[in-house]
């Protein structure tokens, strides 16, 4: 490896655990800032000071602010994010419970997008100006403006109570043990949500960036060679068409786990996005704390990668 | 003497105009403004007024949209909602913008360590889910208009930020630039005076499509429980309460979330064609 490529990566990784820090830091004091405290929802009613105070401070929340969170960020650099205000159990428990089913969610929907998005964006810069060109633009402009939960109760609509084709939600009901054919069917409609939602910014980076490199000398030299259209888009151009789409891939991971939140929510679907839902309503501050740090950790890592990725793929750009 | 002749260069508003698409969205978003600023004298009904004995009720001539499960009419719901969304769609991006403005230029202008401080917070703030963040400031300080406009606000400045950067980037290299540099003009004269209105464009457009976003965000919000509180309707709390009835009386959660996606098309579209009125070369370019 290079000294450059070295220090590069080096630098970028060190940054990326300082944003953690940062983020935590941020989430920390907008929680511990906000009016109100865990008590009121634990008790439930009405309650006096002296109990709502013991309540406080069996929760360490009469600790001075730096020193909770420095007690909350030594526990969770040894991996221990603390117990639910509400259930006690660990938070680490929580969030490796509910992964699975958002994990899934979301690649899904990230290959379903995939799979259209590009051999679409292809098709419309190929045929540029064509109805396949508007057809793609119509995706593209539609899936930005589809609020996700509404288009996702839409779905349910045409395809459960119309059709009666697709289960409507619950596959927690289901729960884990549940067959291969039942969680696949439940798995359509909210995958289908949320990749529609995605397509869109997909298509129309695949569809600018291909124009752009059919455009260049060398997709000029291979149709002069006497190379077929086809091949030229597929072997030559589409190759370094994907570099910028990597990138908006890695990009759309904030927006794709967000609209996850109101997909699960549609969908009763025992993700981490209903995790946090429920655990901000009932305050509970461990899981919120726990749930966000993961999903940054998740997100930066993702952008990370992302600009190491293109290290590899284009050997042009420099690092600095 | 004769009078100096313009340019025969069709101006930005000619473009427009012969931009179909841009025509339509336009036209929709005055159709939405003008609903949520005259929904008292638009709405057939109040927004409240129920009647059990009608509950339920499918469009007709008598109620257009249908009847919700309180017997409300849905049309005048529909209309009344536009004006919570609307209300904070306009305030929170009018906010996003002149934060994302304001921090994007002296970046973009100033370089060095400045551009790198700044540009870094924007980064904290695109690593952060939006939606999670919104999502506990609002339920954690209280779902008013105040609120939820300003941490949309907060988690919107920073794209906003980074395109006003690299605009002034390009801009502060030109003749026209150094011109004013070398007459005596100031820092702030020079952003205020020249970046920014030759930037004006570009916040236009971004204001067009981030009022769309912003609508969505807010609609994500109400669906969510933390918008606008019943019986005060908003698009997104319709199309939850819509939801229990969507077996047997599906106008309930549709005609709401269509206003949503009618309402964010048009801005979409408006922007778009904004866009490739006020540069053409960028026409399709736009993620």
């Amino acid at each position: 490896m290079e000294p450059g490529l070295r220090t590069y990566i080096l630098k970028r990784v060190g940054f990326a655990v300082l944003m953690l820090v940062g983020v935590s830091i941020i989430l920390f004091t907008i929680m511990r800032l906000a009016p109100g405290g865990p008590e009121a929802v634990l008790i439930g009613g009405e309650f006096s000071q002296e109990a709502a105070a013991q309540i406080r401070q069996r929760l360490g929340l009469d600790r001075p602010l730096a020193l909770q969170y420095l007690g909350w960020a030594g526990g969770a650099l040894r991996g221990d994010l603390g117990r639910s205000f509400k259930t006690g159990d660990p938070v680490a428990a929580l969030i490796l419970d509910r992964l699975g089913p958002t994990i899934q969610l979301t690649f899904g929907a990230l290959a379903l997008a995939l799979v259209v998005a590009v051999p679409l964006g292809v098709v419309a810069a190929v045929r540029r100006g064509t109805i396949w060109d508007t057809l793609g633009s119509a995706v593209a402009l539609f899936g930005v403006s589809f609020p996700s939960f509404w288009l996702g109760i839409m779905l349910i609509l045409l395809f459960s109570e119309v059709f009666h084709v697709l289960p409507p939600s619950g596959l927690s009901e289901y729960g884990r043990e549940a067959e291969l054919a039942a969680r696949v069917r439940h798995a359509i409609l909210p995958t289908l949500t949320l990749g529609l939602i995605q397509m869109a910014s997909f298509m129309r980076f695949t569809r600018s960036s291909l124009l752009e490199v059919l455009r260049q000398d060398y997709v000029r030299t291979a149709r002069a060679k006497g190379l077929s259209g086809g091949r030229v888009v597929w072997r030559h151009a589409l190759r370094n068409a994907l570099i910028p789409v990597v990138t908006v891939v890695g990009l759309s991971l904030p927006t794709l786990v967000g609209g996850a939140v109101l997909t699960e929510t549609v969908f009763a679907w025992p993700g981490i996005g209903r995790l946090a839902v429920g655990a901000v309503f009932e305050r509970d501050y461990p899981v919120i704390m726990g749930v966000n740090l993961m999903v940054a950790a998740v997100v930066i890592s993702a952008n990370l990668l992302t600009d190491l990725a293109y290290c590899v793929i284009d050997p042009r750009i420099s690092y600095r | 003497m004769t009078a100096p002749v313009r340019s025969e260069r069709p101006s930005i508003f000619d473009r427009f105009t012969r931009n179909r698409r841009g025509l339509v969205g336009g036209l929709v978003v005055a159709i939405m403004l003008t609903a949520g600023a005259l929904a008292p004298a638009l709405a057939p009904q109040s927004y409240s007024s129920q009647s059990l004995l009608n509950r339920l009720q499918p469009p007709s001539a008598a109620h257009w949209l249908g009847t919700d499960g309180f017997g409300r009419d849905v049309l005048s719901r529909v209309i009344w909602g536009s004006r919570v969304s609307l209300e904070i769609a306009l305030f929170a991006t009018a906010l996003s913008l002149v934060v994302g403005t304001a921090v994007g230029s002296v970046a973009g202008y100033f370089g060095g360590g400045v551009d790198t401080a700044i540009m870094r917070a924007a980064d904290v703030f695109l690593s952060v889910p939006a939606l999670f963040l919104i999502l506990i400031v609002v339920a954690l300080f209280g779902a008013s208009l105040a609120n939820t406009a300003l941490v949309i606000a907060l988690v919107t400045w920073a794209p906003v930020g980074r395109i006003v950067r690299s605009e002034c980037l390009s801009l502060r290299n030109r003749d026209f630039v150094h011109a004013a540099a070398a007459l005596g003009a100031g820092h702030a004269r020079i952003l205020g005076r020249h970046l920014l209105v030759n930037a004006l464009p570009i916040v236009i457009v971004q204001a067009s499509l981030l009022l769309g976003q912003t609508i969505l965000i807010e609609s994500g919000l109400s669906y969510l429980g933390l918008g606008a509180q019943p019986p005060l309707p908003s698009w997104g709390n319709m199309v939850v309460e819509g939801r229990q009835f969507l077996a047997s009386a599906w106008w309930i959660a549709t005609f709401p979330g269509l206003a949503i996606f009618v309402t964010v098309l048009g801005f979409n579209l408006f922007g778009d064609g904004l866009r490739d009125a006020s540069d053409p070369t960028l026409r399709g370019h736009s993620p």
